[in-house]
């Protein structure tokens, strides 16, 4: 399913990140970092509330906009009943909708944002996604002191926020379509290999894209993932070709596989995850290149795995999903 | 795409732990563990008049504080993520496993954090222990004499 926009721009984004972000491969990029979990807080879920303002406001500053000018605010994180974005937006006090897609977030956001825009009453929606490597590890896995040993095929929650103001008003990155995905289950039942889980979605919906835009891969500059890792990334490839005979060796890259500095970052395993994984690369690195004239038509496919411990101790797979979203460079 | 085929694929690409190396690690950090409880139980009994039941509950107890101090100031967690089942499988991993529990929910209140969490990841440890003990003591009293 795609829709396609004629009046959605990107206005501007802001990132925070923490302190494996920084020491990764894009920690210059970052609009503010910290060097531990708090951030000056109590708790790791008060972080995550703190960073999520502060994103919002940082975005506010960099677009000259006030919380008066925004219509509405999209939040979505990793934790139960959104908490993060919840309480954050109680202090922003914006009209306020929470959403959950587990890392494919990002895109979803996009989605309902740039619906929103299509009414006549809004001009200005901002999205937020944050997640936290410690409130999700507490909530996902293990006590985050245990340390619990994990395999080459596990991913490193990214501890970051980011935000982006998407309006009416002409700017230079057009976000001219967007895809909603479909869930996907293949049957994967291991929570520690979320590339193999996510792998199939982003195939489905970066195939249904091109067969709705009637484009090719070579029509884009760059087609991202979120945070397949460097294994999911292979399995994307391999699949894509095999399922859909299509082949996206040059142009793939995923965000996950990047935004750590894997040789010296042993802890990360296979790449960071969490819907701010895209994200922190997205609105850094990539809206960078547009912004420089590298990068012209880039596909952001954002991916999920719908994973609830629960369900899976019953014993079920672990089904995913991934929505794009095509931004262009407009004169 | 059917679910075989796909498992094939991600069998292909996805790597295997080094099974050997973990294998060797827990062998040589869980067979070190081993060898401070016997020099603790050796030491007490033979400079400390220490009988034998007794050395090896100090022993265990001993083990116990010093696996949920380094818990609690913070670098126990990155030995275990070294040295895995090297430090799970002796008694260190089971005060690890509870004090990192309480640890993760202290935030939340003494009896709603602390209390309702301590054995979020040892409950089933000690459920399961205490109740193989009444299978094998049952069965040591049937069919052994006691």
């Amino acid at each position: 399913m795609t829709i396609k926009y004629n009046n959605v721009y990107l206005k501007d984004v802001s990132t925070i990140a923490c302190q494996n972000e920084k020491i990764g491969n894009f920690g210059k990029l970052y609009d503010k970092t910290y060097d531990d979990y708090y951030a000056g807080e109590k708790t790791f879920e008060q972080a995550e509330i703190k960073i999520i303002e502060e994103s919002v406001n940082i975005a506010l500053t960099k677009s000259k906009l006030q919380l008066n000018d925004i219509d509405a605010l999209i939040g979505a994180d990793l934790l139960n009943q959104i908490t993060p974005s919840a309480y954050a937006s109680k202090d922003l006090k914006v009209p306020f909708l929470g959403t959950y897609n587990a890392c494919a977030s990002m895109c979803e956001e996009f989605i309902i944002g740039g619906s929103l825009l299509q009414n006549k009453e809004v001009s200005n929606v901002l999205l937020n996604v944050s997640s936290h490597n410690m409130t999700a590890e507490r909530q996902y896995r293990n006590p985050v002191e245990y340390g619990c040993p994990k395999p080459k095929r596990a991913t490193f929650t990214v501890t970051g926020s980011a935000t982006a103001i998407i309006t009416k008003e002409k700017t230079n990155i057009k976000v001219s379509s967007v895809s909603i995905g479909t869930t996907t289950d293949l049957g994967v039942t291991d929570v520690y290999d979320m590339g193999s889980v996510m792998a199939p979605a982003a195939a489905k919906t970066i195939y249904e894209h091109l067969n709705d835009t009637n484009s090719k891969p070579e029509d884009y500059d760059l087609i991202m993932t979120g945070d397949l890792g460097v294994y999911g990334k292979e399995i994307l490839k391999k699949y894509m070709k095999e399922a859909y005979d299509i082949n996206l060796d040059e142009k793939l890259e995923d965000a996950g596989s990047i935004i750590y500095d894997r040789k010296n970052q042993e802890e990360v395993k296979a790449g960071g995850s969490g819907p701010a994984c895209l994200a922190l690369v997205s609105y850094t690195d990539v809206i960078n290149k547009m912004r420089n004239g590298n990068l012209k038509k880039v596909l952001l496919v954002a991916t999920g795995a719908l994973m609830s411990p629960t369900m899976n101790n019953q014993k079920l797979s672990i089904p995913s999903i991934a929505h794009a979203v095509c931004l262009e460079v407009v004169k | 795409m059917n679910k075989e085929r796909y498992k094939e694929i991600t069998n292909e690409i996805v790597p295997e732990e080094d099974k050997v190396k973990n294998g060797f690690t827990a062998f040589l950090v869980g067979g070190l563990v081993g060898l401070l409880g016997q020099i603790i139980v050796v030491v007490l009994e033979n400079n400390f008049n220490v009988a034998h039941k007794d050395a090896t509950s100090i022993m265990i107890v001993f083990l116990i504080f010093v696996a949920s101090l380094c818990t609690a100031l913070g670098f126990f967690d990155n030995l275990v993520s070294k040295a895995k089942a090297g430090l799970i499988v002796p008694i260190t991993g089971f005060a690890h496993a509870m004090t990192s529990a309480m640890l993760d929910y202290k935030k939340e209140g003494f009896v709603t954090g602390i209390g309702a969490n301590a054995f979020k990841l040892t409950g089933s440890v000690i459920l399961y222990g205490v109740v193989s003990a009444y299978i094998f003591g049952l069965v040591r009293y049937l069919f052994f004499g006691g």
